[in-house]
């Protein structure tokens, strides 16, 4: 007879092996999609061509180092005090700059809270992310002005609006293509699996990109799924890929693809971008207590940012002078931010009850004159 | 005057496909909506006048429904949602709280949610478990939702063409065991604002407060109370959030006595927070305490003991007397 445990253990060997665990080098395996080596050795892909020029390729370069340098300046800011926390995209940068990057005016994304990189590639001011984690608002960028949802803190709760908004698209007849962001964690939510089932059977225009960074805080993903998350596309009825998402170029391609595929009404795609949270979940976190510091030197040799680097470099697309500009762009804008951040005002007490609808009610308007009176009556006086 | 005489359930499918017709970006979303017409036939023959893209029947999934209603929203769509039974809502309850109320704070106000969710309420009809419940409070506690509870034709009609064009968010409460009520609706009228209370029968005695099904059996209790020679003052609440009780203190101002009434239980539901308020506006008018009845502590019961569960005319008149006895 056999016990649970044996069950456990049967189940455990099916599990996805990590790419390249057992060598710093991942290895080309058939269902990854691969662009650009960890050695920074561009290849290709059977599917997925990329045609790209070089201005393109440095200003993907630029886009990495920037959206790094802010996430380092902004965990730095946390730990003086300056943010209540800060959930840090290290490692996610090619995964995120490379979606981001695929999306088209028009299109429309919907990120989960990590999607900083995404966020710049919209346009989205750093300062207004900056003052969602200060604690001064919840963001409060026009979603529709940038095409870039408002964070979504809820695990998944967005892979439905995300297919909704769709199914607006479809409606409206445009060409539009919809991005939603979610972690390998979020797939084991209800929601998220009730959203591929809508966007499935309405063949709605939006791409679901998992950010599969092996860790929902400090759960590993085997205990998410017991298959490659790629293969739960099919399940679903439409195409899953897995793409190299430390590789810039791969996860451009890859999306750019899916989100054509969107706009041309064949329906979804599920991307999985295989990558790693190279810090912790948020400030609050120790991974420490739950990850080998092994993994992590594993990942570090297979960094998203020296690869295209090392290929930049190496055929003369971009030279040393290019580089040192961009650090020093970064620096100027790893000090605006700090500015920024620190001056940003609080803001007014009683703005918490200005927009919880937009037909403001006789009774918060009363709440809110109370509130004002009780705060008037301080004045001038001790508290 | 364009008046004809319709059930509950009819005028609000009259009032559907008056929303539909004049805003074309009015979407109806829900399990069973579409050939079948809605388990309570309310959506009936929408779909067959509309298409398939503005009447949705959605796969069985309500966090779905909700999650999908606040995409198409941000889109510019208006979408309606029609949960089937009260006590299915439950699974769309994180994206309505955490999402569908939030979004317009959030954005601060650059996003709105003019989303409808319409929810058949309470019991009554001798249905199995889930099929009977009153979630009012659950919604009317959270910030950002607005609460509606119609009782008659006139209101189902028109307050479901006001929900609809209305910018934020109404849970929009249909009381279920009333759907075949009849009354004349004048389709051509000038319909009276939502979110106001409304007095429906005058009485010097007691005010007895209701909303929703409960409206009748109020009305029904007033009626016996005058023939024992009690005169009760009815008000329709109307709305659940925002609670409109300025009529209901000018009331209790001239009874000195209120009585609450719903079917959902008793403790922390509305009956709670109104006795709250009008104990605060009322308390040098007060002859008696504001008194509940509702619905007991308990699930709701197996359909043979719903009967015992469910406030009736005589639980009414008795806490009418007890009232009458301080």
């Amino acid at each position: 007879m056999t016990s649970v445990r044996d069950h456990i253990g049967l189940a455990a060997e099916m599990v996805d092996p990590v790419p390249g665990a057992s060598s710093p080098h991942l290895p080309q395996q058939p269902d990854l999609v691969q662009l650009l080596t960890p050695e920074g050795e561009r290849v290709e892909h059977p599917e997925y061509a990329l045609d790209i020029t070089d201005d393109e390729l440095r200003a993907l370069y630029r886009d990495l180092e920037l959206v790094r340098r802010w996430d380092v300046e902004a965990t730095a800011l946390q730990r003086q005090g300056e943010l209540g926390i800060w959930a840090s995209l290290l490692g996610q940068e090619a995964a995120q700059v490379g979606a981001g990057r695929a999306l088209q005016t028009g299109d429309m994304a919907f990120p989960t809270y990590r999607e900083h990189g995404v966020a710049w590639t919209r346009g989205v001011d750093p300062l207004k992310v900056m003052g969602l984690f200060r604690g001064v608002d919840n963001g409060a960028w026009d979603p529709a002005e940038v095409g870039f949802n408002l964070y979504t803190i809820v695990i998944g709760a967005q892979c439905l609006h995300a297919t909704g908004y769709a199914m607006g698209v479809q409606r409206d007849g445009a060409e539009s293509a919809v991005l939603a962001f979610l972690g390998d964690g979020a797939t084991s939510q209800g929601e998220v699996n009730e959203a591929m089932i809508f966007a499935a059977s309405f063949a709605a225009p939006v791409v679901f990109f998992c950010q599969n960074n092996q860790y929902a805080i400090s759960v590993p993903l085997e205990r998410q799924s017991r298959v490659p998350l790629f293969q739960r596309a099919a399940g679903f009825g439409f195409p899953g890929v897995r793409v190299d998402g430390n590789d810039v170029l791969a996860v451009l391609a890859v999306t750019r693809a899916a989100l054509q595929a969107a706009r041309e009404g064949q329906g979804p795609t599920f991307i999985e971008a295989f990558t790693y949270r190279m810090g912790a979940h948020t400030t609050s976190d120790d991974p420490t207590r739950y990850r080998l510091a092994s993994e992590l030197e594993e990942w570090k040799l297979r960094d998203p940012i020296a690869r295209l680097k090392a290929y930049l470099s190496r055929s003369g697309i971009a030279d040393h002078a290019f580089f040192e500009g961009i650090e020093a762009e970064a620096d100027q804008l790893a000090a605006r931010i700090r500015q920024g951040t620190v001056e940003m005002p609080d803001p007014e007490p009683s703005e918490m009850f200005d927009h919880v609808y937009a037909e403001q009610t006789p009774h918060l308007a009363a709440q809110k004159a109370e509130f004002e009176a009780y705060h008037a009556s301080f004045e001038g006086g001790e508290r | 005057m364009n008046g004809q005489t319709l059930t509950i359930g009819k005028a609000l499918n009259l009032g559907l496909r008056r929303a539909m017709e004049d805003d074309a970006t009015v979407v109806l979303m829900g399990e069973d909506i579409g050939k079948l017409g809605g388990v309570f036939r309310i959506t009936d023959g929408l779909q067959k006048d509309f298409g398939e893209d503005r009447v949705v029947d959605t796969p069985l999934a309500e966090a779905g429904i909700l999650g999908t209603a606040v995409g198409l929203a941000m889109r510019g769509y208006r979408p309606v949602c029609e949960i089937q039974f009260d006590g299915f809502v439950f699974p769309a309850y994180n994206q309505i709280v955490t999402q569908v109320a939030k979004i317009h704070a959030r954005s601060k106000g650059k996003v709105a949610m003019p989303i409808v969710i319409r929810i058949p309420m309470g019991g009554g009809i001798g249905a199995v478990e889930h099929h009977s419940e009153s979630p009012e409070a659950y919604f009317a506690h959270t910030a950002g939702l607005k609460v509606v509870a119609v009782s008659n034709p006139v209101d189902a009609y028109w307050g479901i063409q006001q929900a609809i064009a209305h910018p934020d968010p109404i849970v929009f409460l249909e009381p279920k065991r009333r759907y075949w009520e009849k009354a004349e609706v004048d389709t051509a009228a000038t319909p009276d604002p939502l979110f106001r209370s409304r007095v429906v029968r005058g009485g010097d005695d007691v005010t007895v407060l209701a909303y929703g099904p409960m409206v009748k059996t109020a009305l029904q209790a007033a009626e016996a109370a005058a023939e024992e020679g009690r005169s009760l003052e009815v008000v329709d609440l109307r709305t659940v959030s925002p609670l409109d009780l300025e009529p209901v203190y000018d009331s209790v101002r001239r009874t000195g006595r209120c009585v609450v009434v719903h079917e959902a239980p008793t403790t922390l539901g509305l009956g709670a927070e109104i006795a709250a308020r009008v104990t605060e506006a009322c308390f040098h008018s007060l002859e008696a305490p504001v008194l509940r009845v509702g619905g007991y502590d308990t699930p709701y019961p197996p359909s043979k003991l719903e009967e015992e569960y469910l406030p009736d005319l005589d639980r009414v008149l008795d806490a009418v007397d007890r009232s009458m006895g301080f």
